[in-house]
């Protein structure tokens, strides 16, 4: 069997950030990830971030990603593409899925960065071809280089919809308008405002009503959205090729189910997830959660609670003083308060206190 | 059909690469070097990639990370490959895929 001492599931932003914080400190770090290219979802954010200095302000996302690579390279991480873990069994062992193989390997310590998956929404043509997610559409252009469609209707105004929006827009596609079924604009204001200066719609307090279309989208319908129906008689119809869904993400839990971490329903995070104690660790001794399955929010977020996995797994494995690695941890814990202040920040600093205070015991 | 995005404010012109071909239902098509197959067929407007096994409805790229399994088709004969995250090859064989798709290819 093969043997590793610490197996990271995952190599996005979370992931990545551990894995370096760990070889720095000297662990020997595997991280498995299944896809062709490490990076997870950083190299399609084209925008640049806000924050601290500390936290990468002013970079754009692939920028960080390709620094990510850099550092994960140079400080000696080992890194296997193309290789899903599909399981996760008792006395932390993995097993990866690599050329058609089932490999398993023996690991002292587990952190699971596998992200989040985006979240569907049921309407009568919500599976033609054209209806897709919004991170998707964002995945196309900005990583495959191609347009999905030439006309856009962007479901959800929250960061993901209207940053995909303008993103659209970027590449060339016409983004027809963006509706929301709350009276208010869910995103950032310096987000919400470059798509309105772009001339793009808000349909405020709007939902879907269909999607039309013989073996693709070629129309929506929208409605007027009150009290969770559709207001009879608002019906408008638009000629759209492309219809994106950005209705949130939700944790991809399924191994941390697998491993038997306990589990909690946490709405403003994104629904189930793992708990977690304040060193990322879950209830299963040596198995940790980082990123956006330990709850849903940003890639600054998810950076900085992968390098306190990683410094926690490294003080667990003895190779940095208790005193040290109070001191960073600490550091970080205070970037990540930082980063969830403000009126997006605080419910989520709120839902992680009492996943926390919750405990995992 | 080109959906190709050429020139991006951001991300600059696209690069050459070196270019494959491969077929997509017994036309040929020409793809980026390393791109997934899923962008080929965008590139060309083709939007189905499979119909469902019992109404035979079409579908097509959702997700477009490898998790919903939407956009599946039949790759050299196997069923079920993901077209989003897998690579093109020189001479690859693509075909739409019906329901739970045939070993060996042709629907």
């Amino acid at each position: 069997m093969t043997q590793r001492e610490v197996v990271v599931i995952g190599g996005g932003p979370a992931g990545l950030a551990a894995s370096i914080e760990a070889a720095r400190l000297g662990a020997k770090v595997l991280v498995v990830d299944e896809n062709k290219r490490p990076g997870g979802q950083l190299f399609k954010q084209i925008h640049k971030f806000f924050g601290s200095r500390a936290h990468n302000a002013g970079i754009r996302g692939i920028d960080i990603g390709r620094q990510l690579l850099k550092d994960t390279e140079e400080c000696g991480v080992e890194v296997w593409l193309n290789s899903a873990a599909i399981g996760v069994f008792s006395d932390n062992r993995v097993a990866v899925l690599r050329d058609g193989r089932t490999e398993i390997v023996q690991a002292q310590k587990i952190l699971m960065c596998t992200g989040g998956s985006e979240n569907a929404l049921r309407f009568p043509g919500w599976t033609l071809p054209g209806v897709m997610g919004a991170g998707a559409a964002q995945t196309m252009i900005n990583v495959n280089r191609v347009l999905p469609g030439k006309r856009v209707l962007m479901v959800g105004s929250g960061n993901v919809g209207v940053i995909v929006a303008y993103q659209l827009l970027q590449a060339g596609a016409d983004v027809v308008g963006i509706v929301e079924g709350m009276p208010r604009i869910g995103a950032y204001g310096v987000h919400a405002a470059k798509v309105r200066r772009a001339g793009v719609p808000f349909f405020l307090g709007h939902t879907i009503v269909q999607a039309i279309g013989d073996d693709h989208v070629r129309q929506a319908i929208i409605g007027e959205f009150k009290d969770g129906q559709v207001v009879p008689n608002t019906e408008k119809i638009v000629d759209v090729d492309v219809i994106c869904v950005a209705v949130g993400l939700r944790p991809l839990t399924e191994l941390a189910w697998m491993a038997g971490v306990k589990h909690d329903f946490i709405p403003e995070m994104g629904g189930w997830m793992p708990l977690h104690n304040e060193n990322m660790e879950t209830s299963m001794p040596g198995v940790y959660v980082a990123g956006d399955i330990a709850g849903v929010e940003e890639a600054n977020t998810a950076m900085d609670e992968g390098r306190l996995a990683g410094v926690a797994i490294a003080q667990s494995l003895g190779r940095i003083g208790n005193d040290e690695a109070e001191a960073k941890k600490q550091e970080i814990r205070d970037r990540l308060a930082a980063l969830r202040m403000g009126p997006f920040g605080e419910r989520r600093q709120a839902a992680k206190q009492r996943i926390v205070e919750r405990g995992v015991n | 059909m080109d959906m190709r995005i050429q020139h991006h404010p951001i991300l600059g012109d696209t690069e050459p690469v070196r270019m494959v071909k491969i077929t997509v239902d017994g036309v040929e098509y020409e793809a980026r070097e390393g791109e997934v197959i899923a962008a080929v067929l965008m590139a060309n407007g083709i939007k189905v990639h499979r119909h469902t096994t019992y109404r035979h409805e079409p579908r097509g790229i959702y997700c477009g990370i490898g998790q919903c399994t939407d956009c599946v088709m039949t790759v050299n004969g196997q069923p079920n490959v993901r077209t989003c995250i897998t690579p093109v090859e020189d001479g690859m064989v693509v075909e739409t895929q019906d329901g739970f798709g045939k070993r060996g290819g042709t629907k």
